[in-house]
């Protein structure tokens, strides 16, 4: 196995793009990363692309090949394969990418992913499909239904309150900020998440990602092609994923995501670090519980304990373990598919000081992607 | 949107999992294979309780969406007619699901419903 670096990153604006077509939101996802390690495009060998339901959202499928058509990559006849997982099609997508490079195929080639949810009539319905549609969906749940489910045994097991996951929304939001491509740039209060009306008892709207058009892409490459490339390759020192049950009913502990402990335990191995190595974390909040949970699963807290380390302001821009410094999924926006992909591109621009006003002192950097309600889990660590 | 195969899942209406014979645990919904015990395994239907504990719950829309815990330990995600909390008895119902169109098939189906509304009703 050959280490892989990553030597350009690009994203469009998350957010609600009704005059972008899907093409050209890919368009320029994809070039904004070829022109960020200064290449015109011809090298690329291979595409993978993240994209949870290109059917469903927009009628379209064969997503991988038609894209390659709108970059000018047909000229080529290159490779282009879509991946789906869901939310977690992005990190599937960007872990294909890893291993062609790695076992040797393909020397340099694009992660990608992209989502157009707006053109649907019901976004959260086509999300929902992430469950098991015979035996969650039918019964009336959908994915807020499974997370509130979580969530309220978290409170009652855990003294979990309703406010820290609040907190975990004000967070994402604070840092969103400054973030030039997040959807939602502005700060919100706990009073804010706590009076918006019920979703799912006990999960409250501002608890709840949006749905968001965008598209980001990462250039990866052989460690000797990207030296050649660039000076400041970001290295993948791991990219694991891990499987569980498909349905709450039947894990051993709904409070636990085992996908997450187990990818995140494999990569911890790989990448011969611990949790507490881990500078800055991109981890998938598509509910504010579930990055409360990530926090424990991932080994930053013990089972039980997550909500302590939003309570005590450790995952803040500042704080011990600064995680989503980008706004996350709840305030960056989760553009399903692209997300996986978005979460790298903001732990590249992490590694390499060019956060800006997000900026935080970072060596090892992680990021938690994961599919409907933790059945699919991509974990991938970063080193500079 | 509702699969044709649906009518032809043949437990829709009870609730009937799986048992392995081979390591004595439950499944539910059935399973073909045993995840433990693959090829030894013995899948066989099994009845279930009729009666289990509100693991937890959450409101959608009105509605009370519910993982509930059997006596064997299998957990089964359902709706619950009526008000619960975690750790409320509930037991299984035979309840209207909702309808294809106005004339069209109606779904039935497995429901629960708390266990002391439900000694209320018959008072």
């Amino acid at each position: 196995m050959r280490k892989v670096a990553i030597v350009g990153v690009g994203s469009t604006e998350f957010g609600e793009l009704w005059d972008k077509s899907f093409r050209s939101i890919f368009l320029s996802a994809g070039l904004s990363a070829l022109e960020d390690v200064g290449i015109g495009g011809k090298e690329i060998e291979a595409i993978y692309v993240g994209n949870m339901s290109g059917g469903k959202f927009i009628d379209q499928e064969h997503i991988a090949a038609l894209i390659a058509d709108h970059s000018g990559l047909a000229e080529f006849g290159i490779p282009a394969v879509r991946v789906e997982n869901a939310d977690a099609s992005g990190g599937s997508a960007f872990r294909q990418a890893y291993m062609a490079v790695a076992s040797g195929i393909h020397d340099i080639v694009i992660a990608a992913g992209i989502e157009k949810v707006t053109d649907a009539n019901d976004p959260m319905e086509v999300l929902s499909t992430a469950i098991d549609q015979e035996w969650e969906r039918f019964i009336g749940a959908d994915l807020p239904a499974i997370y509130a489910i979580i969530a309220r045994l978290h409170m009652h097991r855990f003294g979990t309150k309703e406010e820290d996951m609040a907190m975990v929304a004000v967070k994402n939001h604070r840092n969103a900020v400054h973030n030039p491509r997040a959807q939602f740039r502005k700060e919100i209060s706990v009073e804010d998440v706590m009076g918006s009306p019920y979703v799912a008892e006990p999960l409250k709207v501002l608890d709840c990602a949006p749905l968001s058009d965008g598209a980001s892409a990462v250039i990866l490459a052989s460690e000797e092609v990207a030296k050649k490339l660039c000076d400041d390759p970001v290295y993948i020192d791991a990219c694991t994923q891990a499987s569980d049950y498909f349905s709450i009913q039947n894990r051993r502990d709904i409070l636990t995501f085992d996908a997450v402990v187990r990818a995140s335990r494999k990569a911890y191995k790989i990448a011969g670090i611990e949790p507490k190595d881990v500078d800055v974390a991109e981890i998938h909040d598509s509910f504010t519980i579930t990055e409360i949970l990530a926090y424990e699963d991932l080994g930053f807290a013990k089972k039980g304990e997550g909500a302590n380390l939003i309570r005590e302001g450790e995952t803040e821009i500042g704080g011990k373990i600064p995680v989503n410094t980008s706004g996350g999924l709840k305030a960056c926006g989760h553009a399903v598919g692209a997300t996986g992909i978005r979460q790298i591109v903001d732990l590249v621009l992490q590694l390499r000081c060019e956060a800006g006003k997000r900026q935080v002192n970072a060596e090892k950097a992680l990021a938690l992607n994961i599919g409907g309600s933790g059945a699919t889990a991509v974990v991938t660590i970063l080193s500079r | 949107m509702v699969p044709r195969f649906w009518r032809k899942i043949k437990y829709r209406y009870d609730v009937v999992a799986s048992y392995c014979e081979n390591c004595g645990n439950y499944y539910y919904p059935q399973r073909e294979i045993c995840p433990k015990c693959r090829r030894k395994g013995k899948i066989k239907d099994a009845k279930i309780c009729d009666e289990g504990r509100v693991l937890s719950y959450t409101i959608l829309d009105g509605k009370c969406i519910a993982l509930v815990e059997l006596e064997n330990g299998t957990k089964m995600l359902t709706e619950v007619c009526g008000k619960v909390e975690i750790g409320s008895k509930v037991r299984k119902a035979f309840r209207r699901y909702g309808e294809e169109s106005e004339d069209g098939i109606i779904y039935y189906g497995t429901k629960f419903v708390p266990i002391e509304s439900d000694k209320k009703q018959k008072a």
